[in-house]
């Protein structure tokens, strides 16, 4: 061998139990859906099929909500709020003690890198397990009155991106606050919410408390339009978050929606270039770029723009595209056919329309869906790149002259979920912050989470937050409006 | 020349060096230690490792025995299997050069340099006519490499131009007989903005190396420090087209441990720094953990701390 090339080191895939086939969630126990439909989910890094998935439809979901509703009335809301959190603690700790078994499952179903999975996705899924089971007894501080009440039962639809991280984000607030769930895992990545469903059972949590519903938008559809749902909760695109508002809009059913996003990383002529440079790649291509809140607009000062952009490619280059499961891979694979053809329409009008496409050298794998890390340089606010949300490994590179012109081009976009500011003085991140319309703003870091912090967005972004006492607070209702 | 030598462009020219941000160079340096090295590549980079040592005994109780024996380790660190390769150096005291220098000679290590800490080390509390004695006392001993410390007191109460002149001085010395490394004493520096600035300040006046710290203060090469030292020689080379190596030293005890050096250098200098000409490794506990890792690999399974030698 010549030179330092790292040998393959693949995490053994022999941890993950997963079963040929899977049935739905309800009521504690797996069972078959009721016309006996299934599904396929396959490992986006090889086009390998994992296993067969029961597809839920109405009749399904009718079950699940009526389990739902049972558990809500008849125990959950009742059980002493310290019990209720024993409960919490416990999934917490069995997800723990699974972590490897959770990130492995993960990775194969998602073709996100072993890596993330491991050090990001999992240890975040746990934290909030453990964050809002603190919350469960001790709800009259949240500030929604002093005898706050669950809502009820809740519909939870949640994106592939992040599917376990997103799972916690949905289902450990609703149960701490009391709320029954079902809740519907994207179609693409099924595997680690119907693992948790055994996680359900192992910590003996009662039946119908969660009910895990697996299909697709039309069953998405039928949960949102159940009506003895009280509240949806839903991560995904704005198109499909419009849709459910629509729908919703003539019902007493509340929402928090997170949608889309199309983030500026602004970087300052005074930020530390090194860590900035950093922080541009973790923004856009940490998760393949499928985050809601990527950095993926990249507004540079136009006098470091040319040092910057260097360093960048330089950096690039370094980027280990490939087998999802090698423990030194740092871009996975992209999650399924549909969007890797959605990232290469929208990446191809900035060809078209006259942007600057870079990048580096890098051999992909023929098998599965694969595309390299990329940037656009000589975008302008015009160009689809810089307006439509691509959901990919694909950065658009934009620069501004004085800072008031910085902070206009950010937030000249009909999102606003996250922003980044890169900066070595204080005051400026300060008064930037104050002028970003962004629900997040990261300062001299990108892509950090933590349950006690609230996340969501401005604009077409979202309704609503989630994580620590605002995301908390969606879940509950006053006594005043109890008493109406 | 970048610079033209005068205390104000120093300061002008190190001001103007971007910032540092804590945070992100420990994550990203947290982040490549979570690089998985096995099989092949660990074959491979713990040969390149102990080819980067200098082997170091920097003790008041070192003798002409002790050190004779440390010569024998670095010629052949594994006498049971020749293929190991030899160490980097030797690092030394002063008064050890001259015997270091001849056993080498004498048992077939001619090409292995001698690198001799100068100029008042650890401290480097004393004037600068003995700074500049010590190094030429070593350098006529027949020292190949003059490992020097920087003035941390005159660098941290701002007297910058005094640490350049030190060093510019020192460089002169060693002319081209001696290859110099510029010790910046890191754990002393405490912050990464003064690391950067001095590591330039040192390439700036001529050094051959830049090295992280005596062994004698904690902490020593942590890899953050690391980090932001290769950042600087890659910066430098694209400056100027000079490449200027970097050693770490103290604290680098296991396997692990310099692997993950290795690491770090290939993701941030890059590749043409990973050799004894641009990298060492300064170290006196490592070489040993090294050679049982590397019996671990051919055999399969490890051996007693008997099967490799104490020296």
């Amino acid at each position: 061998m010549s030179g330092f090339e790292y040998a393959s080191a693949p995490e053994s895939k022999a941890i993950a139990n997963i079963a040929s086939s899977y049935g739905l969630f309800i009521n504690g126990k797996f069972v078959d859906p009721k016309k006996g439909k299934s599904f396929n989910t396959i490992n986006p890094a090889t086009e390998e099929l994992l296993s067969k998935i029961g597809y839920a439809d109405k009749l399904d979901i009718d079950s699940a909500v009526k389990s739902a509703r049972a558990a809500f009335t008849k125990v959950w809301s009742k059980m002493p709020a310290n019990e209720r959190g024993k409960y919490l603690y416990r999934i917490a700790r069995i997800m723990q003690e699974r972590a490897r078994e959770f990130a492995v499952v993960e990775t194969l179903d998602n073709g996100k890198p072993i890596r993330e999975s491991r050090d990001t996705d999992v240890p975040l899924a746990a934290a909030h397990f453990f964050y809002h089971a603190g919350w469960a007894d001790k709800l009259e501080y949240v500030g929604v009155g002093s005898k706050p009440k669950p809502v009820g039962v809740v519909g939870q639809i949640i994106p592939w991106n992040f599917p376990l991280l997103m799972l916690a984000w949905k289902i450990a607030p609703a149960l701490a606050a009391g709320n029954t769930v079902v809740l519907k895992p994207a179609e693409t990545t099924p595997l680690t919410a119907l693992l948790f469903a055994q996680v359900c059972q192992q910590a003996g949590l009662p039946d119908g408390v969660v009910n895990i519903v697996t299909g697709d938008g039309i069953t998405g559809a039928a949960l949102v339009n159940h009506p003895d749902i009280n509240k949806i909760a839903f991560t995904g695109s704005t198109e499909v978050g419009k849709a459910i508002a629509r729908s919703i809009s003539a019902t007493k059913k509340s929402a928090t929606l997170e949608l889309g996003g199309k983030a500026a990383n602004l970087v300052f002529d005074d930020a530390a270039i090194d860590e900035a440079v950093e922080g541009i790649v973790n923004g856009i291509f940490f998760n393949q770029g499928h985050v809601c809140c990527a950095g993926s607009r990249l507004l540079l000062q136009e006098n470091i723009a040319e040092e910057v952009l260097e360093k960048l490619k330089k950096r690039m280059s370094l980027i280990r595209v490939g087998d999802p499961m090698d423990k030194n891979t740092d871009l996975g694979a992209i999650n399924s056919k549909e969007q890797l053809m959605r990232i290469r329409e929208i990446s191809n009008t900035g060809d078209a329309e006259g942007a600057n496409r870079w990048s580096p050298d890098c051999t992909l794998p023929t098998k599965g869906f694969w595309y390299p890390p990329t940037i656009f340089t000589g975008v302008s606010q015009s160009h689809r790149i810089a307006r439509e949300e691509i959901f990919g490994p694909v950065l658009s590179v934009l620069t501004f002259r004085t800072p008031a012109e910085g902070i206009e081009k950010a937030n000249n976009t009909m999102y606003g979920l996250s922003a980044g500011i890169w900066s070595d003085k204080g005051s400026k991140v300060l008064w930037a912050a104050k002028q970003l319309k962004a629900g997040v703003i990261w300062s001299n870091t990108f892509n950090k989470f933590d349950p006690a912090s609230p996340f969501g967005g401005y604009k077409e972004s979202g309704w609503g937050r989630e994580g620590g006492r605002h995301g908390l607070a969606g879940y509950l209702t006053s006594d005043a409006k109890v008493a109406k | 020349m970048i610079i033209d030598g005068s205390e104000g462009s120093l300061k002008k020219f190190l001001s103007d060096l971007p910032p540092v941000d804590q945070v992100g160079a420990e994550a990203r340096a947290a982040m490549l230690s979570t690089r998985s090295i096995k099989t092949t590549s660990k074959a491979w980079a713990i040969d390149m490792a102990i080819s980067m040592v200098d082997l170091t005994t920097l003790e008041g109780a070192d003798s002409f025995g002790k050190v004779k024996a440390l010569c024998a380790k670095a010629v052949r660190p594994d006498p049971t299997d020749l293929t190991v390769p030899s160490v980097g150096a030797i690092c030394v005291y002063n008064d050890m050069v001259k015997i270091a220098r001849a056993e080498l000679d004498a048992i077939g290590g001619r090409d292995i340099p001698v690198a001799a800490v100068a100029t008042a080390f650890p401290s480097g509390r004393a004037s600068r006519a003995v700074k500049e004695l010590d190094t030429q006392d070593a350098i006529n001993a027949g020292a190949n490499e003059i490992d020097m410390v920087i003035d941390r007191g005159a660098f941290l109460s701002g007297r910058i131009g005094e640490v350049f002149e030190e060093i510019k001085v020192i460089k002169e010395l060693c002319g081209d007989k001696a290859h110099l490394k510029v010790i910046l004493e890191t754990g002393e520096l405490v912050t990464y903005d003064n690391v950067r600035k001095a590591s330039y300040l040192a390439m700036l006046a001529g050094a051959d190396f830049i090295k992280t710290s005596t062994g004698k203060v904690a902490p020593a090469a942590t890899a953050p420090v690391v980090l932001v030292m290769l950042e600087a020689v890659r910066d430098y080379f694209t400056l100027t087209g000079t490449k200027i190596g970097v050693k770490p030293a103290g604290g680098i005890r296991t396997t692990k441990d310099a692997i993950k050096q290795l690491v770090l250098v290939n993701e941030t200098a890059g590749p043409d720094w990973l050799n004894p000409s641009l990298f060492r490794i300064g170290a006196s506990a490592l070489l040993n953990d090294l050679l049982m890792q590397r019996m671990k690999l051919r055999t399969g399974h490890y051996a007693s701390a008997n099967y490799v030698t104490m020296d």
